[in-house]
């Protein structure tokens, strides 16, 4: 188990700059995930960190010791691969047992090692099978298991659930956050999808166009985003022009044409100067109730029901306050409001954020 | 009404394609003296003849021999080249890819001449060595496309995989990429073994003065009369060069059966 430091990476491909500037410092144990869109450059780190990508510029550290000019075979690391890369002919024993001869590991010991890496992902019988005889979501396992035996200093997943279907994801994202937890080697996750990154991670990156846009738990990037990617990128957020009219108490008083003057809390509104501003209110946050209903102590609308967007426990509205359209996803109580219908939109203040406007 | 025609024309097709081989195959076991119609027994003496012939003997060492080290070196050269071009980002790779597959299309006879101008001009004779460097010239596309076929289906993530485990490349390659490519690789020897075994264009051109090998030696003999050892000797180059590819590629279906892959 190491620590994981990256330090002013650059990573350029010819004029194409993949990664501008990446400072990051991933504690020892840690469960840290890279969240992005495709090509936002979370795997071009990764790969960096594997040692797959040299870094342009800039220092990797793994446990405090520049790593740059290590190759990969030495840095002692697992890799779990989307499409999980297991070697195809050869056993799964063999599979498993595979980084352990490059590790003068006493023959006796092989097999128990291998076999307490299987007991560890489940699937103790299968040591006798080639790859194809397994499914997709056993493979994955196996090649978890193939990573984690040579007791990596780092262990390092590429999109491992995205090949997997909906149902055996959501298994593997648990059993995943399971066997790293028991054995508490530091991780870095690589995906796509933001319900994989809030639910595993001690801690987020998100990343856009090569940039790091924020960092941090997993309640931090979604209350508090820094940024209007973060916002949009994790859950859907109404973004709304405004004024930021200063500080008064432990809150930052921001107007809006729509909603008049919000206070948010100072928390969630960093680096906002007097002066123009954004508020960031969360899609779920805001609730369509009908009109006249008791709303003490939120913040208030009319609306009228543009769209509705049925999706079984929540349902996504689509509303016109004035001349802005807003998104609210609403649990559903009895039955969703038909198109048309006029409501009140409401919310607290506490819920939203602001950002530095434009 | 239709399809009975087609089909039968389709078998008309084969007996024009197949009936000159079926001849050659029947006629060796022919008793009579003459290398022709009609049979006068079935008789193995124009094997035992064929195994007597020194001449014969002789080509046939020399045919074994060439092939095999036209197959050793192309596909150690071939494997190489294709490695080269898939794995590695060589400036100019498609063009130096042209040009590996350039000897299939390139006429042999053309082939032959260039080859035999060209050592001329460096002023070095005929020899064997120079017959093994033209059978290498003109059997590597044949490893190469084979080889590089497999090579770009095999996933570069599993020799990442591999390396990441601890495995240094060249540990890589012998322990995941050649064992996945190795069907290939063996179909491309093969192919190799076949193509110089078979082959009498090139060969003519370079082959040293004295040195025959099966083909050259079948085409000296029939300049003076047909006589029944050819057949025979064609009986045993059609199992040779179509048994062996038949074998080949029943080894590595095997091969890969008990790889799943």
């Amino acid at each position: 188990m190491s620590s994981v430091t990256l330090k002013n990476i650059v990573k350029r491909f010819g004029t194409f700059t993949a990664v501008h500037q990446a400072n990051l410092e991933i504690p020892e144990g840690d469960f840290v995930t890279l969240l992005g869109p495709s090509g936002c450059g979370k795997t071009t780190n990764l790969r960096m960190i594997a040692g797959l990508l040299d870094p342009t510029e800039g220092e990797i550290q793994i446990g405090g010791k520049r790593v740059n000019d290590i190759p990969i075979h030495k840095r002692n690391l697992g890799i779990v691969f989307q499409n999980y890369a297991l070697f195809p002919h050869k056993t799964v024993a063999e599979n498993v047992a595979f980084g352990l001869k490059y590790r003068d590991v006493p023959k006796s010991e092989v097999a128990s090692r291998v076999q307490a890496a299987l007991d560890l992902v489940q699937l103790p019988d299968v040591g006798d099978r080639y790859p194809k005889a397994l499914s997709g979501g056993q493979q994955q396992r196996i090649a978890l298991a193939r990573a984690i035996v040579i007791e990596p200093d780092v262990l390092l997943l590429d999109e491992p659930l995205s090949a997997l279907d909906a149902n055996l994801r959501e298994d593997m994202r648990v059993e995943l956050k399971r066997i790293q937890s028991k054995i508490g080697v530091t991780t870095v996750f690589v995906t796509h999808d933001q319900s994989e990154a809030l639910a595993m991670s001690d801690k987020i990156v998100v990343m856009s166009a090569g940039r790091i846009e924020q960092v941090g738990t997993p309640e931090e990037v979604y209350n508090a985003p820094a940024s209007e990617f973060v916002a949009n990128f994790l859950g859907a957020s109404n973004i709304l022009q405004g004024t930021c009219l200063g500080k008064s108490g432990s809150d930052v008083a921001v107007e809006t044409s729509l909603f008049g003057t919000v206070p948010v809390p100072a928390s969630k509104a960093s680096g906002l100067d007097n002066g123009p501003a954004k508020l960031v209110l969360r899609s779920e946050k805001l609730t369509l109730l009908p009109p006249g209903a008791d709303t003490t102590g939120m913040i208030t609308a009319p609306a009228t029901v543009e769209t509705v967007d049925y999706q079984g426990q929540t349902v996504r509205y689509f509303i016109r306050t004035g001349d802005t359209q807003l998104q609210a996803i609403n649990l559903i109580d009895e039955r969703p409001f038909p198109e048309g219908t006029e409501v009140t939109a409401a919310f607290r203040a506490k819920d939203c954020a602001a950002l530095p406007g434009a | 009404m239709g399809w009975q025609l087609i089909r039968g024309w389709a078998i008309l097709v084969y007996i024009f394609m197949f009936l000159p081989v079926a001849v050659v195959v029947l006629l060796s076991f022919n008793a009579s003296q003459f290398g022709s119609f009609p049979m006068t027994g079935l008789s193995f003496r124009w094997f035992i003849e064929l195994a007597n012939n020194d001449a014969i003997l002789r080509a046939f060492r020399t045919s074994i021999i060439l092939g095999l080290l036209t197959a050793i070196i192309s596909t150690t050269l071939g494997v190489l080249a294709s490695l080269a071009l898939v794995r590695y980002r060589v400036p100019g790779a498609n063009a130096i890819s042209t040009l590996l597959i350039a000897p299939i299309l390139v006429p042999e006879v053309v082939l032959a001449v260039a080859l035999l101008l060209f050592l001329n001009f460096l002023g070095i004779n005929k020899s064997f060595t120079l017959l093994l460097f033209g059978h290498v010239i003109f059997t590597l596309p044949f490893v190469i496309l084979v080889v590089q076929a497999r090579l770009i289906s095999i996933k570069r993530d599993v020799e990442e995989a591999a390396m990441s485990l601890g495995a240094s490349p060249r540990q890589t390659f012998f322990q995941i990429t050649l064992p996945l490519m190795m069907p290939a690789v063996l179909a491309g020897g093969l192919f190799a073994f076949t193509i110089s075994f078979d082959d009498i264009t090139g060969t003519l051109f370079w082959k040293p003065g004295g040195v025959e090998t099966v083909p050259t030696q079948i085409f000296a003999m029939l300049r003076n009369s047909i006589s029944p050892e050819i057949n025979a000797l064609g009986t045993v180059m059609i199992a040779m060069t179509v048994g062996l590819p038949l074998l080949g590629a029943a080894i590595a279906r095997q091969i890969s059966k008990k790889s799943g892959t």
